[in-house]
Parts: C-alpha cells; sequence; structure tokens
C-alpha cells in the first residue's frame, strides 16, 4: 500500500497558490518548483503499513524517519479532505495519538474509497479485529441545520461591543471628524476578523452530522475542506456542555468532547483535542448525545452552601456539583453556564485548593485532572468537611471505576 | 537549603546597606539599616520555615498524597498507576546541599505532584519505588 500518484497533483497545485501574487517573478517560479520538488520527494519517500497492531509510517530522503503507532492507543481516526484534495478525489487519513501533535501518523493523500477502506481497517485493528473486517453500519444521532450554524455564529457576547462601538463612533464623530476616520478604520479591522472568525467556525462546521457507529462516535463536517473523525468509545476523556448567554434564551448550547493528546498545538491546524459533538443545538438533542457518550453519568448534584455565595457572588447562581457511581458534574459560570462531565474512570489526579478567603469561610475546591491541557473537572466551593470526604473517597470510586480495584457491588 | 536562601540575600542586602549608608550618611544609620535587615530577614526565614514544613507528602497504598502550601493550603493526590513519568532534577544550588526535586508526571497537564528538597538518596528511593508501582498498577489513558 503506498499514497497515490494523484498527490502529487495536490503538492503542486498547493505550492502554485503559495505566492498567492498575480506577477510570476523568476524568484517566485523557484519557489514554486522548490517546494513542489520537496513535496515530491517526501511523497516518493513516504511508506507506510499495518504490521499486526501497529502501523509505521517511514519517511526520509537523508534522515529517515520511523513513526510506529499501536494502533490499540489510537485516541481517533480522522478523514480528512483539503479543498483541494476533495477536488481531485484524495483524501488524507490522520490517526491520532496521546502524546504531542508530532505523535499523529499523516497518510497523505489516497483515493477517497481507498481512504475510507484503510480508516475502516485501521480501525478494525484498533479494536483489536482483523483488518478485512468491513466498516461496521452507522446510525445518524444529530444534524445541525446550516441555518442554525449560521445564526450561532451571528449570536456572540461581541454583538453589544460593536453596537456600543458603533453609537460611541457616530457620537464622537458628528463633532469631530478626524475621530470618525480613524475609529471608523479601526472597526472595520475589528469587523473583519470577527467576520473571519466566524467564517471559520461555520465553514469547518458546516453540515455537521453525528453519527454512531459500534467502532466510535463519526462526527462529519465542512463547508469546503471535509473532515471525518471517528473516536472510539473509551476515549472521551470529558464532556463539556456551554451555554452562552444568547444561546439560553433559545434553548441552545454546545457540546465539547475532550480527547487526550495534541498537548501543543503547533501544527498547521490546531490540535483539535476539543471536538465539537454538537456545535449548536437544543437541549434536548445534547441530552439525547450525550446518553449515546455517557450513559451513565447520573450524579446527584447539589449546591455549595450559601456562605459560597461571599467566594463567587456571581456565579454561585449555577454552582452546582456532584459524583455519582462512574461520573463526576460540575456546573459553573454566571454569563455563559458550562457543565463539565468527568467519567470516574479517566480521572489522572485529584487536587484540592484552600485559599484564605475560602477557609475563613470553611470551604474547599476540589479539581479532577483527567488528560489533556485544560480539561478537568472543578468542584468549587465545597463545605470543607464534604471536600474532606471527597478527598478520602473519591481516589477509592475512581479505582473502582477503572476497575482496578473490585466494586462493592 | 530555603533557609539559607534567605540568610544569604539577607546578608547581601545588609553588606550593600552598610557600604552605601557609609558612603552617605555616617555610622548610625548604618546600624539602622543592619538592624532593619536583620528584623527582615528573620521575618522572611518564619515565613520560608512555615513553608518548609507545609510540605509533605504520603506514600499511600495506592496513590501518592502530597501536602503543600500556607496560605493556599493545596493537596494532590496521584494513583500509581496514573503516572506516565517521574522526573529527578536537580540544579547547582541544589546539588551543592545534596538534594534534588522529585516530579510526577500523568496524562493531564494540571497534575501538579512535585517534591522540591528530598535528599539525593531519598529522591532515588523515591523514583525506583514510584517507577515500580506505577509499572505495577499501569492503567494506561
Amino acid at each position: 500500500m503506498g499514497p497515490s500518484l494523484l498527490g502529487i497533483l495536490v503538492i503542486l497545485a498547493s505550492a502554485a497558490a503559495l505566492p498567492g501574487q498575480a506577477g510570476l517573478s523568476a524568484s517566485d517560479l523557484l519557489i514554486v518548483l522548490l517546494v513542489a520538488l520537496g513535496g515530491v520527494v517526501y511523497w516518493a519517500v513516504t511508506r507506510w503499513r499495518v504490521d499486526g497492531d501497529t502501523l509505521r509510517v517511514e519517511t526520509g530522503l537523508f534522515r529517515r524517519q520511523s513513526l510506529q503507532v499501536p494502533l490499540s492507543r489510537a485516541q481517533a481516526v480522522d478523514l480528512v479532505e483539503p479543498f483541494l484534495a476533495r477536488v481531485l478525489g484524495l483524501a488524507e487519513v490522520r490517526v491520532r495519538t496521546g502524546g504531542a501533535s508530532r505523535g499523529d501518523a499523516r497518510l497523505c493523500y489516497l483515493h477517497y474509497n481507498e481512504a475510507t477502506l484503510v480508516r475502516a481497517a485501521l480501525l478494525a485493528v484498533a479494536h483489536g479485529l482483523h483488518e478485512a473486517v468491513p466498516a461496521p453500519p452507522e446510525q445518524r444521532l444529530a444534524v445541525v441545520p446550516n441555518g442554525r450554524l449560521i445564526a450561532a455564529g451571528c449570536l456572540t457576547g461581541a454583538i453589544p461591543v460593536s453596537l456600543g462601538a458603533v453609537i460611541a463612533l457616530a457620537v464622537l464623530g458628528s463633532t469631530e471628524r478626524s475621530v470618525l476616520i480613524t475609529g471608523g478604520s479601526g472597526l472595520v479591522a475589528v469587523f473583519v476578523t470577527m467576520a473571519l472568525t466566524a467564517w471559520r467556525r461555520i465553514s469547518t462546521e458546516w453540515s455537521f452530522t453525528v453519527a454512531e457507529a459500534p467502532d466510535g462516535i463519526r462526527i462529519r463536517s465542512g463547508l469546503l475542506s471535509l473532515a471525518s473523525e471517528t473516536v472510539p468509545r473509551g476515549r472521551i476523556q470529558a464532556v463539556r456542555m456551554v451555554e452562552p448567554f444568547w444561546f439560553r434564551p433559545l434553548g441552545w448550547c454546545r457540546l465539547e468532547l475532550h480527547l487526550a493528546g495534541g498537548v501543543k498545538g503547533g501544527d498547521r491546524q490546531p490540535a483539535r483535542v476539543r471536538r465539537a459533538l454538537l456545535p449548536v443545538g437544543p437541549l434536548a438533542d445534547a441530552q439525547l448525545l450525550l446518553d449515546r457518550v455517557l450513559p451513565d453519568r447520573r450524579a446527584a448534584l447539589t449546591r455549595p452552601p450559601r456562605r459560597a455565595m461571599i467566594r463567587a457572588p456571581l456565579s454561585y447562581h449555577f454552582l452546582q456539583a456532584g459524583v455519582g457511581d462512574r461520573c463526576a458534574v460540575a456546573i459553573s459560570g454566571r454569563v455563559r453556564r458550562e457543565t463539565v462531565w468527568v467519567p470516574l474512570a479517566k480521572a489522572q489526579s485529584l487536587r484540592a485548593a484552600q485559599g484564605p478567603v475560602q477557609r475563613s469561610l470553611g470551604l474547599a475546591s476540589v479539581h479532577l485532572d483527567v488528560a489533556g491541557r485544560h480539561t478537568r473537572a472543578t468542584l468549587r466551593d465545597r463545605a470543607a468537611p464534604e471536600a474532606v470526604h471527597l478527598l478520602e473517597e473519591l481516589p477509592v470510586w475512581c479505582a473502582v471505576a477503572r476497575g482496578s480495584r473490585p466494586g462493592p457491588v | 537549603m530555603r533557609r539559607l536562601e534567605v540568610a544569604l540575600g539577607a546578608l547581601g542586602f545588609a553588606v550593600v546597606g552598610v557600604v552605601a549608608s557609609e558612603v552617605e550618611l555616617g555610622l548610625a544609620a548604618a546600624a539602622g539599616v543592619v538592624g532593619g535587615v536583620l528584623v527582615m530577614g528573620l521575618l522572611a526565614e518564619g515565613f520560608v520555615n512555615r513553608r518548609y514544613r507545609s510540605w509533605g507528602y504520603l506514600e499511600r497504598e495506592d496513590d501518592l498524597f502530597i501536602r503543600r502550601g500556607v496560605l493556599i493550603k493545596r493537596l494532590s493526590i496521584v494513583p500509581y498507576g496514573r503516572m506516565q513519568f517521574v522526573d529527578v532534577t536537580a540544579g547547582v544550588v541544589e546539588r551543592m546541599f545534596g538534594i534534588a526535586t522529585v516530579r510526577l508526571h500523568t496524562a493531564a497537564a494540571a497534575t501538579d505532584a512535585r517534591l522540591p528538597g528530598l535528599a539525593v538518596s531519598e529522591a532515588a528511593r523515591l523514583r525506583e519505588r514510584l517507577t515500580s508501582l506505577g509499572e505495577a498498577r499501569a492503567a494506561g489513558i
């Protein structure tokens, strides 16, 4: 198995698009040729194969580099189609590992059909099956209408700020003209960046589809570049539900999956360890999806004692947390409500902190860390005796949930 | 060693203070400066001592328990099975005093488990014990 010859075309085309300017000088041409040559050489010297349950990728002309990915440790297998490749009917298979971004194995540019077969084979091996086992059928769980996506993209906290800025500018500019010109140009720049951010978000999440297959959760989206990601079961480190201020009156929310790895986002694309499971959707859809990814997430939620209001006057409104048999839940935030579910089996370490204000109030915060950089459930401002109790019991509950210790049942 | 840091710092300040004030103000002021520095040094010594005493760790059956902090009290519990690797570092000053810092890493970046100021032999013993326990109970990600 090797990469497709058409890959050269993609590399050539992307290289040709590199200078971007109309006037092609000799030096531009040279750069294009060099980049293209580099791409062709990279393509020509890269070989990969599946050996047992490991994927080996060997590359490099002078300095041979060999990457071995144990597929049983794959965090996700993605099928990515950048726009140019998609036009030519090509795709890239990307295997995400738990380590830093360099550990990702990228199999660049195969024919689309071949790529889907390769992905199915890799996933089959990752689940300990034979690689010839065909991809199991999938069941569609949720589709996000594009209209809703656009509406959500426009409904950001920037709206009142920019409105205020426009009004302020109009008031100030009516008296002095120079303010109008400088402020106006600044505002235009801000609007352009905002529009670009919204565009990027909408174009990556265009025609968002979530499906469930026996080998994992499939997430498909994209307007120009298509991405189809498969997250195997048991790889979800945490699920986060965000309800921004503007979404709440509409009963919408955003669901995110947190996966391990991608600690350094130095790759061309930022490491997508936080994947949208539902970019925007009604709470009912979110509940349905949550039932699928975290079936036993029940936990009795309790509020922190009333004196915590002094410590967190604003966010006390939503502040709730609880620990169930298999899952810890924490709700926080005032303007945007955030709910984090962390399966106890995934907790990496436990921390507790008590600052001077908390100590005088008899409160303490308990954190459950899971793999990844920003992911944790914080049980904020719990009563001190409860925090102590949690610290005593949580290690045991986590061990039981992991299966490394027999449960009481 | 922490105590020494403070003492050295105070001494340095005292010398600078003495030199500077002798040049400009005469002996009485110099004595005042020295006295002030000593008082400050003693206070700092007290704080450092408290901070030093607040560090503690306990090797429990299934996890390592670390306690630290005076103003903000922090507790960390790291199950042995979750450790990815153990790191022992000793800087120049640390080496002079024959101590080392042991750091535990898990897959979570937020895990904050470090044990500074262990005697080198104790650090080596802890590292060996933690790695063997980690291997025996490895739980993956």
